[in-house]
């Protein structure tokens, strides 16, 4: 049997004094998306930024193909096919729409995604794509942040509260666009505040809780008082 | 209409002066205290390097490009690189002490005696320019300053290197993200701001003298056109410089003295008025 696609073991985080979290074990086959539920300061983005390499961990506590990915620099893990769509979207400010979505082919891995198919997917970009990112709607914004990091052609995709600020009309609309991503097999893991969404677009579900995960499953196989014991500790 | 154009000749080489500071401190926040003595420490290495191509000028500034560069490169990468943080204060101290120690270098191997590039005929050729009389050589170094305040701007707007530059200034964690290494971004920069330290030094050494304790005084020119024309763009900076030469040059018409306390006021009273420059930094 292969190794899984990503795989932690026993993860830990800290920032400075505070740690973050508290030996996370979590694993993920090709194809899968999974989301990580929570309430604030549960972990959930830290756990994502110890992926990209954004966090300092131990080096064998992440294994992506069953390698020790931990402590490596975010351009190697960005390199080895693990791309993140950042908490606030985080577009650069001075660039336009489409020089945006051109960083994120930075480190030229080979695959599907190119301008082309993105402008397909969100023809809106295509209109605005001499516009600075960030006179964009919260919404548009936020397909740049995704077609940003799909234009690394990424084996994993790493969504942060992408639904965070937006009206619900247009999460539904950005989540409908998720079956499109993940149809050739790209993983996801999205990190969301509204448990009821993130049951509806993932296959299994972990809840963190201080720095450690109260809860794992598939993800319609939970009632939702379980949800909440999980979610809130109580 | 004189005085007008001596300002624009002058404000050529503060433009040269001044570009490389503005552009480390587009990157990477980083002021270069050190930009005066970096421009000194060109014109010598210049005056040192002409003999070996027989006097030849043009040569030895293409010879002087390609070292500054590396020079550059190497100075952010083993040193400024880790100056650099939240703080401003440590790439402030570091700088401030490289001018000290270049000043120092600079007596210790020329002397303290003022140095020139030995530029012939060029040194009074001149254009009858619509009545009145312009100077090859200034002439020379305000299209020189054009050229690169164009090749600049169109490198940070229409080129891949140009938007590394962007992305990092805007947001290093993220472009890290993306595969960018900013260590290499910012050495890269450093060294694209030494090309043009060795071409305002070249042209210094050219158009008067240079000599060790000079440094300080050029980078308060370059500080004050970088601070006119607002952190916007490198027209900003242009534009800047321009404004400096021309209210030194208005200053020295007045009174022979007063030239650079002319410049002085100019800037303070932009500071007064208009404290994020003549083309202040636009953000979404």
């Amino acid at each position: 049997m292969s190794a899984p696609l990503l795989q932690t073991v026993a993860l830990e985080a800290r920032y400075g004094d505070a740690q973050a979290l508290f030996g996370i074990d979590l694993s993920m086959e090709a194809g899968e998306t999974v989301a990580i539920i929570g309430a604030n300061g549960a972990g959930k983005s830290t756990f994502l930024k110890a992926l990209t390499g954004l966090v300092a961990v131990a080096a064998d506590s992440v294994r992506i193909d069953g390698r020790a990915s931990g402590g490596l620099a975010p351009g190697d893990i960005v390199r080895q096919g693990v791309a993140m769509v950042p908490e606030g979207r985080r577009l650069f400010p001075s660039l336009s729409v489409e020089e945006n979505l051109l960083m994120g082919g930075y480190a030229r891995r080979p695959g599907p995604w190119n301008l082309r198919r993105l402008y397909a997917m969100f023809p809106i970009l295509a209109e605005k794509r001499r516009q600075p990112g960030t006179a964009l709607s919260g919404g548009q914004q936020q397909m740049v942040a995704i077609g940003r990091a799909l234009m690394s052609n990424p084996r994993l995709l790493l969504c942060d509260e992408i639904s965070l600020g937006l009206a619900p009309i247009v999460i539904k609309e950005i989540y409908d666009a998720l079956p499109a991503i993940t149809a050739e097999g790209m993983s996801v893991v999205v990190v969301e505040q509204d448990v009821m969404v993130a049951q509806r677009v993932s296959q299994r579900l972990y809840c963190f809780q201080e720095g450690r995960v109260s809860l794992q499953g598939a993800s319609d196989g939970f009632t939702r008082e379980q949800i909440s014991a999980a979610y809130f500790g109580v | 209409m004189d005085i007008l154009i001596q300002g624009l000749l002058l404000g050529g080489l503060y433009c040269l002066f001044s570009l490389g500071l503005s552009l480390m401190f587009g990157v990477m926040r980083l002021t270069n205290i050190a930009q005066g003595d970096f421009i000194i420490a060109a014109g010598f290495a210049a005056v040192s390097l002409a003999p070996l191509f027989d006097g030849q000028l043009l040569l030895t500034g293409l010879a002087l490009l390609p070292l500054a560069f590396a020079a550059g490169y190497l100075v952010q990468r083993s040193l400024l690189n880790r100056t650099l943080g939240k703080d401003p204060l440590p790439s402030l101290v570091v700088t401030f002490g490289l001018s000290i120690v270049i000043q120092n270098l600079l007596q210790e191997l020329y002397s303290a005696n003022p140095r020139a590039l030995e530029v012939g005929a060029l040194s009074t050729d001149n254009l009858a320019l619509g009545g009145t009389v312009v100077g090859t050589l200034p002439l020379l170094i305000l299209l020189a300053a054009l050229l690169a305040t164009a090749g600049l701007q169109l490198l940070f707007a229409r080129t891949a290197i140009g938007r590394a530059f962007r992305a990092v200034s805007d947001d290093r964690e993220v472009a890290e993200l993306m595969g960018l290494r900013a260590s290499r971004v910012y050495a890269t920069a450093t060294a694209l701001a030494f090309a043009l330290i060795a071409l305002a030094g070249v042209f210094q050494a050219m158009r008067t003298t240079v000599a060790p304790s000079d440094g300080p005084m050029l980078l308060l020119f370059a500080f004050e056109a970088v601070i006119i024309g607002g952190m916007g763009s490198f027209w900003g900076t242009f534009v800047g410089a321009m404004a400096l030469g021309l209210s030194q040059q208005a200053g020295f018409s007045l009174d022979p003295g007063w030239g650079v306390w002319f410049g002085h006021l100019v800037f303070l009273a932009v500071l007064l008025l208009r404290p994020n420059g003549l083309f202040p930094k636009t953000r979404g």
